[in-house]
């Protein structure tokens, strides 16, 4: 399995992106009228939610690939995602309590569905690794991590639409067909600000993917190497006697 | 460069700043720290590597010199 390939190439379309973001949040998009200044949390913490989001689905994708073809690659791609995801989460999590203190005054709202709902898949998928390494067996140890992940990730659409039905009490519902919608600069500010961090989870996949399974084929790599010296050991054993 | 720079509009670091710095900060340090883990994760596995290079290169030896001990 070789996941590397390309991996120059993409860190650096990666880090293109994040710059044009960055210079178009910083210094293209208009203040928001209401919020101000503070607005310019949402082109962070928007996209790292919805790519958060999208890496526990993809996890769960990729279960079923594993599922269906027992091809160990998929068990690598469903964890690398679920594994990025998390940490996505971590950055959602603290991004968003920021702008909550600096909006609403308190850094949570018990109250308020999006918030609670994404703690709740959150510490679902906190439950995942724990789950996956208790596990010895690692064929069984893929399978099994599979069910979790299909299981869970078809929660996550489910829990998305429960949240856009529930009634929000605080949280904004900025992309809606009912309330206004972005204006030009900032839809293409957010857009770019979401290309760029989605590349940067696939580039943080792939990385993650590569050190794996450069880890796992060392580790093979020593064995037959160790197998191979036990072998040559009992020849010059069997010779001297 | 400079000419574009002050052309630039300020930004408003005022109350709000420190919030918006807090937040893109957050962000910046997971990455940073996400990466040194990578990094770490790869300097053990160059580690590994050259002891295995080292062990193959024995083996080598070893299976030269077998031949003349056997013989």
């Amino acid at each position: 399995m070789v996941f590397g390939n390309g991996l120059r190439a993409l860190a650096l379309v990666t880090a293109a992106a994040l710059a044009l973001a960055m210079g178009l949040i910083f210094f293209y998009a208009p203040l928001e009228a209401d919020q101000g200044f503070v607005q310019k949390i949402f082109y962070l913490h928007v996209p790292l939610a919805i790519v958060a989001l999208c890496g526990w689905v993809a996890g769960g994708i990729f279960g079923i690939q594993l599922l269906r073809t027992g091809d160990r690659k998929w068990d690598y791609r469903s964890y690398v995602a679920i594994h990025m995801s998390l940490i996505y989460g971590v950055a959602v999590l603290l991004t968003g309590s920021i702008w909550a203190k600096a909006s609403w005054g308190h850094w949570w709202v018990w109250g308020e569905p999006t918030l609670v709902s994404f703690l709740i898949v959150f510490l679902l998928y906190c439950t995942y690794q724990p789950m996956r390494f208790s596990i010895a067996d690692p064929e069984k140890q893929g399978r099994y991590a599979a069910v979790f992940a299909i299981t869970a990730g078809a929660f996550v659409p489910l829990n998305f639409m429960a949240v856009r039905l529930a009634t929000p009490l605080v949280h904004p519902r900025v992309f809606t067909r009912v309330a206004g919608d972005l204006p030009g600069s900032m839809r293409l500010t957010w857009l770019v600000s979401l290309v760029a961090i989605a590349l940067l989870f696939v580039t943080l996949c792939k990385l993650e993917l590569t050190s794996k399974s450069a880890k796992d084929n060392l580790r093979r790599l020593r064995r037959r190497l160790e197998a191979r010296d036990e072998a040559a050991a009992e020849r010059a054993f069997v010779g001297a006697n | 460069m400079l000419h574009l720079l002050a052309q630039t509009p300020a930004l408003p670091l005022d109350e709000a700043g420190k919030y918006v710095a807090a937040a893109y900060g957050v962000f910046v340090t997971i990455l940073v720290v996400y990466v040194a883990i990578i990094g770490a994760r790869f300097a053990r596995v160059e580690r590994e590597l050259n002891e295995l290079a080292d062990m193959a290169e024995e083996h080598d030896e070893l299976g030269q010199r077998e031949p003349e001990h056997v013989a």
